[in-house]
């Protein structure tokens, strides 16, 4: 039985002031719990179709449907960009504060939570660090606590890895697939690795540019686990994805 | 050498006075003419009070008008951050202040406010006024989108916005701002006071300057210029170690 649907999207497009088409005609359901990854080249509008799920921007066409009395409140949706953007002024604790802070949450009512969310990402005793004092890994890992510590249903990431080493890289998927699993919340993840993608996602949407519309679609029945990487079917896997990528491009 | 660095400009400054020294007593220069580091040391000596005094005065102008142009700068740079109507507004009005020349209008300044001390702040202050207005401007505007994205996300009112990322982004270049227009508000306040003083009226190391001038009183005449010019450098020194201390964490 597939899970109930989170959000439906439906002949959505968007089009710059300066005339670029980011985005046309696209179509996608997902569903509560998922783990979609948003696969393709620079400037294939994948980052643009992410802010449309958050409402940081507006399409233009089509409509973004969410579930029935699901419609995501504040902070019920979690994003996480490419940089770790952290205030640089305020402490690990106090960047993972924020979104509690900015709902209007006490301090004293909020240290619970944030200690909760440092803990999941592996970041108990760095509440007093500064984010230059951190490494660009712990960074991202803060930016992760950050996003989860309104407890979303919704897990919007954008490239979060991609400015990371590939040793970094791989600990912090292996960590994000882990935390997913336990925390049953629907991940939306924008990448341009075809690895990352076949690794992390239950289902990957391969977009291509200009304007950006979805190709095709492939699902993963990869074992659960940090293994899979060694897994014969996600070989397989990142070659069909790659052929698939091949075959979206070449069209 | 490099453990001989910290002490580099101090030497350089001791070689230079003795040089100096050298040079007027070998050549027999008139003091009224070039005066020796020692003949402007008695100068001073002869009377400390009144050019002490003198200092307080440009002092007390200095600090009223830094703490002026900080207080007109933040508000207005807010202003603008607030309302793109308001930028265009003010902005190019802000040029203007800041490529006037102050020697130009002090004489109207003086003569519209009446009170002199108050017309010597008016004319630092807008001597002073830009750099802090134009950094904390752009301060503000220096967030990173994702960041403004990220509390829009979170549904963050404006004054939240402005009160945990914008303001905090805008101390460092305030602070930078800040100290630029320190040493400004010190040449400000001598500006006005050279034009406030040959109107005769008696205030500050510049008009001591002036009053020296008039009676061929080079040696002091050179005693105050080194006191304005420790004042500028304390000054300068000062505002860098609060912007060290204010951002000591970051």
């Amino acid at each position: 039985m597939p899970p109930p649907e989170l959000l439906r999207i439906e002949a959505v497009g968007r089009r710059f002031a300066g005339g670029v088409e980011a985005l046309r005609d696209v179509a996608l359901t997902i569903g509560a719990g998922d783990f979609v990854a948003l696969l393709g080249p620079s400037g294939c509008g994948k980052s643009t179709l992410l802010r449309l799920i958050a409402g940081l921007d507006l399409p233009d066409g089509g409509a973004l449907t969410w579930q029935e009395g699901h419609a995501p409140g504040l902070g019920e949706i979690g994003f996480v960009f490419q940089d770790a953007t952290l205030l640089p002024w305020a402490s690990t604790e106090d960047n993972v504060y924020l979104p509690l802070r900015l709902r209007g949450v006490p301090r004293p009512r909020a240290m619970d939570d944030v200690q909760a969310a440092l803990t999941r990402v592996g970041l108990t005793g760095f509440e007093r660090a500064r984010p230059a004092q951190l490494s660009g890994g712990m960074r991202m890992r803060v930016s992760i606590a950050r996003a989860l510590v309104t407890r979303p249903r919704l897990l919007l990431m954008d490239e979060p890895f991609a400015a990371l080493d590939e040793f970094t890289r791989h600990r912090l998927q292996v960590d994000l697939l882990a935390l997913w699993q336990s925390l049953g919340c629907t991940v939306v993840f924008v990448t341009h690795s075809i690895y990352e993608a076949a690794f992390l996602a239950q289902r990957i949407v391969l977009m291509t540019p200009r304007p950006g519309r979805i190709a095709t679609e492939l699902a993963s029945d990869l074992a659960s686990g940090p293994d899979r990487r060694l897994d014969p079917a996600y070989a397989a896997l990142v070659a069909a994805v790659t052929r698939a990528m091949e075959g979206a491009l070449a069209a | 050498m490099p453990y001989a660095m910290p002490y580099a400009p101090g030497l350089f400054a001791v070689a230079a006075l003795l040089l100096w020294e050298a040079a007027v007593r070998l050549t027999g220069v008139p003091s009224y003419l070039v005066p020796g580091p020692v003949a402007i040391i008695g100068a001073f000596l002869a009377d400390p009070s009144t050019l002490l005094l003198s200092l307080l005065s440009t002092l007390s102008v200095t600090f009223a008008a830094l703490i002026a142009a900080a207080l007109l700068g933040v508000l207005l740079a807010l202003a603008i951050a607030a309302s793109r109507l308001l930028a265009a507004a003010i902005q190019p009005w802000a040029v203007v202040l800041q490529v006037t020349p102050i020697v130009a209008i002090a004489p109207l300044i003086i003569v519209w406010v009446g009170d002199p001390f108050v017309s010597l702040v008016v004319c630092a202050t807008i001597v002073a006024f830009f750099p802090v207005f134009a950094n904390t401007a752009a301060g503000l505007a220096s967030a990173p989108a994702e960041l403004v994205d990220l509390f829009r996300l979170y549904g963050a009112s404006r004054v939240k916005t402005l009160w945990l990322l914008r303001l905090p982004a805008a101390l460092p270049f305030f602070l930078a701002g800040l100290r630029i227009s320190g040493g400004l508000a010190l040449v400000g306040a001598v500006v006005a006071e050279f034009v406030a003083g040959s109107g005769g009226f008696a205030s500050g190391l510049a008009y001591r300057i002036l009053e020296a001038g008039y009676r061929l009183q080079v040696p002091r005449m050179f005693a105050a210029l080194v006191l304005l010019s420790l004042t500028g450098i304390a000054l300068n020194l000062a505002l860098g170690a609060l912007t060290r201390v204010v951002l000591r964490n970051r």
